[in-house]
């Protein structure tokens, strides 16, 4: 028996979320009195292997094949599904990303292992198996029941927290049977965004609507996601009108987020745009209508013009960071 | 080639959402419902790829799994643009019993390219387009943002975590699609809406896998405390209130 962990790299390095998602099946393992293996796929040193004991991995299996190198759906999924049943795990958990999404399913279907995904906390009850998930797109939570044996989590970023235990994993390479039909997909080509910080990572993120007017407006919204090593995000209308590029926005039909500190400028808060973002621990709001929508969501509110409140916020933000 | 498009029958995104029963179902008193907005844009797509392609396009399916009260957003379907559309059924309990149907129903009757949404605005899975791959032993991308067929090559565009991905894949396969797969979704003509009522929708008998999950109660939110004002003015205080208050920054 054992917890697995599929541990995602990028550039051959772990972030944030993974020691989430190592911490998180910790807590998973102890409950069941079982212990953590962490998976990781592709090109990992050792030393960054050898991180995820401090959360909890009680052993790392690493997978190096070249042809794993970059994400292919059906070979990743049948490496993870072997490493489980080598495993012997009743419990699987990913991260509710975009390689989360693109794997769990099939995983599922491989091993016969219910799925609750997008889970933001640890299961309520063992017997039966009970964990809460976010459902109609943040509006509410449903309790989940996983019936079958082995069961699958996928994680929300952000949502727990993170405990280092000291301990110390021991790296075993891992060598799957790689079956060359799973390989019919091809990667042709990698664009990897550089020089900002990513919305999936940031704590802190500054976001603008259509209340910015332009796109040139967004020079002092850059200068206070700087300030706050902060990343930018946008509401719908502004990248359809091609003011800020489709991976800023943010809601039901962009990018689900959940930083500590949401800045709104600018944004009615359309429920659509809500769905997004309801998850952020601390929402702050700046808007010229006192009856916008947006103020019964936020913590913090400013009746306000934006474009003269970021000067001063931003002002003052340095003067903080100075005192 | 045949395309078939997967589409899930949502509550409207702007739907106040509440619970019966003790908060053990959803209450669909008075709920508009819609086709799935990313299965509107999947469909669209296969609508504009179509067109373009001459007549090696041949037919588009949409295919939904539910009872009979989802034939209204099917035939809004037809109504956009579908030939024709495929009922299974089931009460689609949860992704995989969703997943399982629709791979029984395709182990006799293929389609060379399977759209599906990347997300069911109301149980949230991002679950069956994967499922339903790996059933049907098929290759999945997933996230595509983008999906172009020129002459026999399938060409797809997908968003990572930090970045975005050109690749190629060859039928039959599973797209599972997100923002970028087409601008606007299409909506009905007066002469589609006449058409759809003769266009064919079967329905087949259920023939698929239990599910695996239950859902088996719901919470609200907890209500939030109200929001703090700060004057415009005093743009400070909102500093400070982040700082010593929020612990945000
Ligand atoms: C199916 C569906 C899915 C959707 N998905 C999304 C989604 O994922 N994300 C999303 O964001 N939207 C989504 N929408 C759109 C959503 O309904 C809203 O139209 C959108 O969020 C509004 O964007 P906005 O707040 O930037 O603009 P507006 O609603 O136009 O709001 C602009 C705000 O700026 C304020 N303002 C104006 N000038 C100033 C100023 N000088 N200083 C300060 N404030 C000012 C105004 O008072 C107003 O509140 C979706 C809609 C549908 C139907
Ligand atoms: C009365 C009723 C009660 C329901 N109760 C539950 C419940 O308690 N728990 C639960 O999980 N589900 C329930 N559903 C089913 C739910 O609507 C979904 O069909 C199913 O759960 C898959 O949801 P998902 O969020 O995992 O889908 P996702 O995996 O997020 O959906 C992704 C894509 O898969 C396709 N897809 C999803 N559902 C269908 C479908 N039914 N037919 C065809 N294609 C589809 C679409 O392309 C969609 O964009 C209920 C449905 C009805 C009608």
């Amino acid at each position: 028996m054992s917890v697995l962990v599929y541990t995602e790299n990028w550039d051959g390095k772990f972030k944030k979320l993974s020691f989430e998602l190592v911490s998180y099946a910790k807590q998973i393992a102890d409950r069941s009195g079982t212990t953590v293996t962490a998976l990781s796929i592709g090109a990992v040193d050792e030393a960054e292997l050898k991180k995820l004991g401090n959360y909890g991995a009680d052993k790392v299996l690493s997978a190096t094949d070249e042809r794993l190198n970059v994400l292919i759906n059906k070979a990743y999924a049948s490496v993870i599904a072997e490493a489980a049943e080598n495993e012997g795990a009743q419990v699987i958990i990913f991260a509710n990303n975009f390689t989360g999404k693109a794997l769990s399913p099939r995983v599922s279907v491989k091993l016969k292992a219910g799925i609750a995904s997008g889970v933001n906390a640890v299961p309520s009850s063992y017997d039966p198996f009970t964990v809460s998930k976010k459902v109609f797109t943040g509006k509410a939570f449903a309790n989940v029941v996983i019936k079958s044996d082995k069961k699958i989590l996928t994680l929300f970023q952000n949502s727990v927290e993170i405990a280092e235990t000291g301990g110390d994993a021991a790296v075993e390479v891992f060598s799957p049977a790689l079956n060359d039909a799973d390989f019919a997909t091809k990667v042709l080509d990698v664009n990897k965004i550089t020089g900002k910080v990513l919305l999936s990572d940031a704590d802190v993120v500054v976001s603008g609507g259509r209340g910015m007017k332009n796109a040139d407006n967004w020079a002092p919204l850059e200068e206070l996601a700087a300030e706050l090593g902060a990343a930018l995000a946008c509401s719908r209308p502004v990248s359809d009108e091609g003011w800020r590029p489709h991976e800023e926005h943010v809601g039901q039909t962009g990018k689900i987020i959940a930083p500590n500190l949401y800045f709104a400028m600018g944004i009615s808060g359309a429920i659509q745009h809500l769905g997004g973002v309801s998850s952020s621990k601390c929402i702050v709001a700046v808007n010229t209508d006192k009856d916008a929508p947006i103020f019964e969501s936020a913590d913090y509110g400013i009746v306000g013009d934006v474009q003269k409140v970021l000067p001063e916020l931003i002002t003052a933000i340095r003067e903080m960071k100075a005192s | 080639m045949k395309i078939l498009v997967c589409i899930s029958n949502v509550p409207d995104t702007t739907t106040k959402i509440r619970f019966t029963d003790n908060n053990t179902a959803f209450d669909a008193t008075g709920v508009q419902w819609i086709i799935n907005p990313w299965d509107e844009l999947a469909l669209t797509r296969a609508l504009e790829l179509k067109e373009a392609s001459g007549e090696a396009i041949e037919k588009i399916t949409v295919i939904n799994v539910g009872p009979q009260t989802t034939e209204p957003t099917i035939r809004k379907a037809l109504a956009i643009g579908a030939d024709d559309a495929v009922r299974i059924d089931a009460v689609p309990e949860d992704a995989y019993a969703v997943a399982s149907n629709l791979s029984s129903y395709l182990k006799d009757n293929p389609y060379d390219i399977i759209l599906c949404g990347i997300d069911s605005s109301d149980y949230n899975g991002s679950l069956v387009g994967g499922m339903l791959a790996e059933f049907l032993d098929l290759p999945s991308v997933s996230s595509v943002s983008k999906l172009d067929i020129d002459g026999g090559d399938i060409k797809l565009n997908r968003e990572i975590d930090g970045g975005s991905e050109v690749l190629s894949t060859v039928v039959p396969f599973v797209a599972i699609v997100q923002k970028g797969i087409a601008f606007e979704p299409r909506i009905p003509s007066m002469r589609g809406i006449m058409m759809a009522r003769k266009k064919p929708l079967n329905v087949v008998p259920s023939g698929g896998e239990a599910a695996l999950t239950e859902f088996v109660s719901y919470d609200l939110p907890p209500a939030k405390s109200a929001c703090k004002m700060v004057d415009a003015e005093n743009v400070k205080e909102l500093v400070d209130l982040l700082h010593n208050e929020a612990k945000a920054i």
